[in-house]
């Protein structure tokens, strides 16, 4: 795609039809990118008024949690409740609350007694870790099985990638994670069972290492529930570039069928998957919070689950803010690239 | 099998052969039955001229086209270009690729979406190594009526209309020099304003660069209009061919008769019953004969050929280049 390219730049400036063609093309992709951006913002507000919401839906009354069974006289109560806020009429506490969130001020932790954007941040980079690397594994498992077993179609080895990827998809999370759990971390003991890393940590290379050796079993389990879809998308759209007409013309062109597939079929297959990709980058971080309960790493999942458990709203609500813009903002970037890979979808 | 199988003779006509299917099979396994795509046939298709090989959907036209073009390996009998048996080893077949050019009826379909126009003509010469590249795009470009050629390099075929797209294939055929040109239903998906003009492109190709075409179509009156000879085929095999005047104004065959009377201007239709074609049960005797509205009427029993419709394989016709049917009762009565 390189050299030809180079090769056709002075005819076509001479032309002057095409090479004005460029411009608005590329005009187009920013008022699409705009557009795009405005309909995430769009459901970013609508997240900070259903958050709000939801929580103070859930069952629970965080003050009688916060009390932890102590007894509380009806005063007392009163009196944490309106050094919470929670006195307040619904209609004040939300407009206080859409107020600190666009100051990107999530409130304190009920639990914690610390700004949930602080616990948020000495958590995130545990998650980012698992969720990263879990998703590149999954991703590129997924498509490069996806694109052998689409190619060939029938053979063993797509019957046997395919089937074992959907058992693994179909397994629940927990299952699986406590099964690994309970073979390699409890009864082999070859992979620590907790934690992101061993007590006496060592420095430098050795804490990488560390590190790494307590990823193995929750990477494992986060990979063998999401990389499936990966490569079921990878698969089936290979399989549709296969039965283009294009293909044929290329083969009696007489390109070779390795060039067949890296040069035509597989690039065009991967558009859609790169969507998914980014699409599916929320249900890693979803899969993620699974995981890291079951594995106790110290991630943002772990301190969800927590949130949930006492209720801590303010927690409850930095998180799940965090983790749904999160994936607002991926499934925009997914629409915005989709559109500069493929030419079609570039000039509609 | 106890049909005979026709000599592989030399073609009596003037122009010398380039191209040459001689008694080919191509079966599949379909669903655990086999399937006779391609069920012995003979056909030669002459230097500078254009053939069109019509028939329904399913008869087998694009396997054996297909065939033709070295994609599918025939189970039996061979394809011949100038003379020589093509061979299936991957070079051989490389440079096959360079004599005999493919055409495919959606030109959006064999444009990779993501390839400027540029990149999709200059494919062909790339992969051959020629030498410039550049030129032998904008002449293949201008050869198939785009031009000036610059103005269409960075174009990505949704930029393009139908007709300008098949343009574009051509020209990535063309790009490669060829001598032949497989056409499959060429401007079957084009509005029919820009039919006429893709095939007058086509005539003028075969005028000016002397290129050889087979054009795959089920439609009568385009090979009415571009054809030198006419092979019809019915389940796998050709039944009747001639020179397009002789087969389209005075058919022979009971099945040429049947899609000639469908045309509008046609005085009387006849509709073909029975069941639809299905090549993994071809009938014994006549393949026709289940459908055959000669048969049906009565008159291959008048003439004395029924038991022979029903019971007798047929002969493949030869690529021969006169007119010929596969009929007994064609035969028996002349």
């Amino acid at each position: 795609m390189t050299a030809p390219l180079e090769a056709v730049e002075p005819a076509a400036t001479q032309a002057a039809g095409p090479a004005g063609d460029d411009r608005p093309a590329r005009r187009g992709i920013l008022r699409y990118a705009l557009s795009k951006a405005g309909g995430a913002l769009f459901s970013i507000a609508m997240v900070i008024v259903g958050t709000f919401f939801l929580f103070r839906l859930l069952p629970g009354d965080p003050v009688r949690a916060l009390a932890q069974g102590r007894n509380m006289t009806p005063e007392q109560l009163d009196l944490e409740r309106r050094k919470l806020g929670l006195d307040q009429p619904l209609i004040n506490q939300f407009f206080d609350f859409v107020g600190d969130t666009l100051r990107f001020d999530f409130g304190m932790s009920y639990e914690y007694k610390r700004p949930v954007l602080d616990l948020i941040g000495d958590r995130i980079g545990a998650t980012l870790l698992l969720a990263g690397v879990g998703l590149a594994v999954a991703v590129s498992l997924g498509i490069w099985q996806g694109m052998r077993a689409g190619w060939r179609h029938g053979s063993r080895f797509d019957k046997f990638s395919t089937g074992t990827s959907l058992v693994l998809w179909s397994v629940p999370t927990f299952w699986l994670g406590l099964l690994l759990l309970l073979v390699f971390g409890a009864y082999f003991k070859i992979f620590p069972s907790r934690g992101i890393q061993s007590v006496d940590a060592p420095d430098g290379f050795a804490y990488v290492l560390d590190v790494a050796h307590h990823m193995v079993l929750p990477v494992i389990t986060l990979v063998g529930v999401v990389y499936a879809q990966y490569l079921l998308v990878m698969r089936s759209s290979l399989l549709d570039e296969v039965g283009q007409d294009y293909v044929t013309t290329a083969r009696a062109k007489g390109l070779r069928d390795d060039d067949v597939r890296r040069r035509h079929a597989v690039p065009n297959a991967l558009l859609p998957t790169v969507t998914l990709v980014f699409m599916r980058v929320g249900f890693v971080v979803g899969g993620a919070v699974t995981v890291e309960t079951i594995f106790s790493w110290p991630g943002l999942g772990q301190l969800f689950y927590e949130a949930v458990r006492v209720p801590d709203f303010t927690l409850m609500q930095g998180t799940f803010m965090l983790i749904t813009v999160a994936v607002i903002i991926m499934n925009t970037l997914a629409d915005v690239v989709y559109h500069i890979l493929d030419p079609r979808v570039r000039s509609a | 099998m106890t049909e005979t199988e026709a000599p592989a003779e030399t073609v009596a006509t003037d122009r010398r052969t380039l191209l040459e299917a001689r008694d080919l099979r191509v079966e599949f396994a379909s669903r655990g039955r086999r399937a006779r795509a391609v069920d012995g046939v003979n056909l030669a298709v002459g230097e500078g001229e254009i053939v069109a090989l019509v028939g329904e959907s399913g008869c087998g036209k694009t396997t054996l086209a297909r065939t033709l073009l070295g994609l599918e390996r025939p189970t039996a009998g061979t394809v011949h270009f100038d003379g020589e048996p093509l061979k299936y080893g991957s070079k051989a077949l490389k440079n096959y690729r360079k004599q005999v050019q493919l055409v495919l009826q959606d030109p959006t379909g064999s444009l990779n979406p993501r390839h400027t126009v540029y990149e999709a003509v200059a494919e062909g010469p790339r992969i051959h190594g020629l030498p410039d590249e550049e030129e032998i795009v904008n002449s293949a470009l201008s050869r198939a009526g785009l031009r000036p050629p610059e103005r269409f390099l960075l174009r990505y075929p949704h930029e393009l209309s139908g007709g300008q797209r098949q343009r574009v294939v051509i020209a990535g055929a063309l790009a490669l020099n060829p001598k032949v040109l497989i056409a499959d239903e060429p401007v079957a998906s084009l509005d029919a304003s820009v039919r006429g003009e893709i095939l007058a492109l086509m005539l003028k190709l075969r005028d000016e660069l002397g290129l050889s075409a087979l054009v795959v179509t089920h439609d009568l009156g385009l090979a009415w209009n571009i054809a030198d000879r006419v092979a019809v085929m019915y389940l796998g095999r050709i039944v009747e061919s001639g020179p397009v005047e002789q087969v389209l104004t005075a058919p022979r065959h009971p099945y040429t008769q049947a899609l000639l009377s469908v045309l509008p201007e046609s005085p009387e239709r006849v509709v073909l019953t029975g069941e639809p074609p299905d090549p993994t049960r071809i009938p014994g005797g006549c393949r026709f004969h289940a459908r055959c509205q000669v048969l049906a009427s009565g008159k291959a029993a008048e003439a004395g050929v029924d038991a022979r419709c029903r019971g007798e394989l047929l002969d493949i016709l030869p690529a021969s280049a006169g007119a010929q049917a596969a009929c007994y009762y064609a035969d028996a009565t002349g």
